[in-house]
């Protein structure tokens, strides 16, 4: 009765049908979908604080010493220039087929957009607001923490942003060690030919991308009153 | 670090070098696909590109298009384009098992550095120069390429060294959809639990893209020597944030 069932009315992620929109597969599916997204965020969310954490002491190093600098940019660019399917096996000898070898890579590719658009940010304040904040009695810390890394926040916003985007995308590239959030499904639709799930992942992936870059634009509003003041 | 001796075995033998699904082959082909899908990006994208720049008209659409292509995962439109009924999984030539869907993706994602650079590198020209272009009596060809193209090469690239990076990254990636390519070794390696294997593909592909990083960066280096006397490698484009940073200072690798 069931089989008949089936045969008259195929669902539309059968193989039959094998449709690239097909809401039956997103409503049946659903757990598998959220813990793939969920993994997503996790391991994008981790990879790029990671980064950024490691970003910040790198470009106050190199902002202070400048020979420092160009080592940095270049070990940061070669990293860059390597690709994730090559980096990630790369990195399997020391942390296994685990989720920690994604995130570090993935950060290792978020810290270099972040360590560039930390300095640039840092040397985006205009000398006279230092030399004025200097004149007033801030100290070395202090100016750094109320003066400098105010102003140049929204070039670090830029960076953090452009970090977080892309490292959404690249998330897809774990599946590799299985830990790729929704890269797994896309992986699993093209070795099973399973069109809804490939296309409701990598959907998910571009919306995925584009919210995280909202939330950034909000918070960057938050923290940055004056300037929508200065703009009306 | 069993992996690592797996790993030496692997490159080490000879055999594994040769033949029609050794090293030197899949070596061969992946940069044959970067190479033809460059090659496809600049003759579509520059011309786009810098004639829009020229005009000083699409720029929210030059400039938007990368951050649209950043937030596209490379496997993602590699596997729809796979899994489609065209260009599907097709053998193209020398170009190997889903051959045509990896080169439209790699021109794909190698259009967004190349036009988001050229246009930038044409509204960077500075006005006053433009004027005096103007004043001197060039037509709008004329000052093109005498001074637009000429001041704004440096940058133009610089997004074409962004494009090969991205290129041979996501022809790499192209394994993942059984594609062609280096990224073979290391899939299949990882997928049959051979990880000597796959790490030393792994090993092969970083070390082929940091060559033509670096081959690609002493380009550049000369293509700016030849107009030392502008300060160049400033941040003044609003833009340096996105993507184009990434290889501003990169001419000091090496």
């Amino acid at each position: 009765m069931t089989l008949l069932g089936v045969a008259d009315d195929p669902s539309c992620y059968s193989q039959l049908v094998n449709d690239w929109i097909c809401p039956a597969y997103v409503s049946d599916r659903q757990q598998e979908i959220v813990d793939a997204t969920i993994q997503h965020i996790g391991i994008t969310v981790v990879s790029v604080v990671l980064g950024l954490l490691i970003a910040f002491p790198l470009a106050l190093a190199a902002r202070r010493l400048p020979r420092l600098e160009s080592t940095i940019l270049a070990a940061t660019t070669g990293i860059y220039t390597v690709p994730s399917l090559a980096l990630f096996p790369l990195l399997v000898p020391f942390t296994g087929l685990t989720a920690t070898t994604v995130v570090i890579g993935l950060a290792l590719y978020a810290l270099t957009i972040l360590v560039r658009s930390l300095l640039e940010g840092l040397r985006s304040v205009p000398d006279e607001v230092r030399e004025s904040a200097t004149g007033l009695g801030y100290g070395r810390g202090q100016l750094l923490l109320k003066v400098e890394l105010p102003l140049a926040l929204p070039v670090m916003m830029a960076g953090l942003r452009v970090a977080t985007v892309s490292t959404v995308a690249l998330t897809t590239v774990g599946s590799l060690v299985a830990y790729g959030g929704l890269g797994n499904l896309i992986k699993d639709g093209v070795l099973t030919d399973f069109r809804a799930e490939l296309f409701t992942a990598s959907l998910l992936c571009v919306l995925l991308a584009f919210v995280l870059d909202g939330l950034l634009v909000l918070a960057q509003r938050v923290m940055t009153p004056w300037t929508r003041g200065a703009r009306a | 670090m069993r992996v690592f001796s797996d790993m030496w075995t692997y490159l080490s033998a000879g055999a594994n070098w040769s033949g029609s699904d050794g090293i030197a082959a899949l070596l061969g082909q992946q940069l044959l696909l970067t190479v033809t899908a460059l090659l496809m990006a600049m003759v579509v994208g520059l011309p786009i590109a810098l004639w829009l720049g020229h005009l000083g008209r699409g720029g929210f659409l030059a400039i938007n298009i990368s951050n649209v292509g950043r937030a596209i995962p490379t496997f993602a439109l590699l596997a729809l384009l796979v899994v489609a009924p065209w260009p599907g999984a097709a053998q193209l030539g020398p170009y190997g098992r889903a051959g045509l869907a990896t080169l439209i993706a790699l021109t794909l994602f190698a259009l967004p550095p190349i036009i988001t650079n050229s246009y930038v590198a044409m509204r960077e020209v500075a006005p006053e120069v433009r004027e005096a272009a103007r004043g001197m009596g060039m037509t709008g060809w004329q000052q093109f390429w005498r001074v637009e193209l000429p001041l704004g090469l440096p940058l133009v690239v610089s997004g074409l060294r962004l494009a090969l990076v991205q290129v041979w990254a996501t022809a790499t990636i192209a394994a993942l959809v059984a594609g062609p390519g280096l990224g073979q070794i290391i899939t299949d390696g990882f997928f049959r639990s051979n990880y000597g294997k796959g790490i030393a593909g792994a090993l092969v592909v970083a070390a082929v893209a940091l060559v033509l990083e670096l081959l690609a960066a002493f380009t550049q280096r000369a293509v700016d020597s030849t107009r030392r006397s502008t300060p160049s490698g400033g941040h003044t484009d609003a833009l340096s944030v996105t993507g184009s940073t990434v290889d501003e200072h990169a001419e000091t690798v090496g």
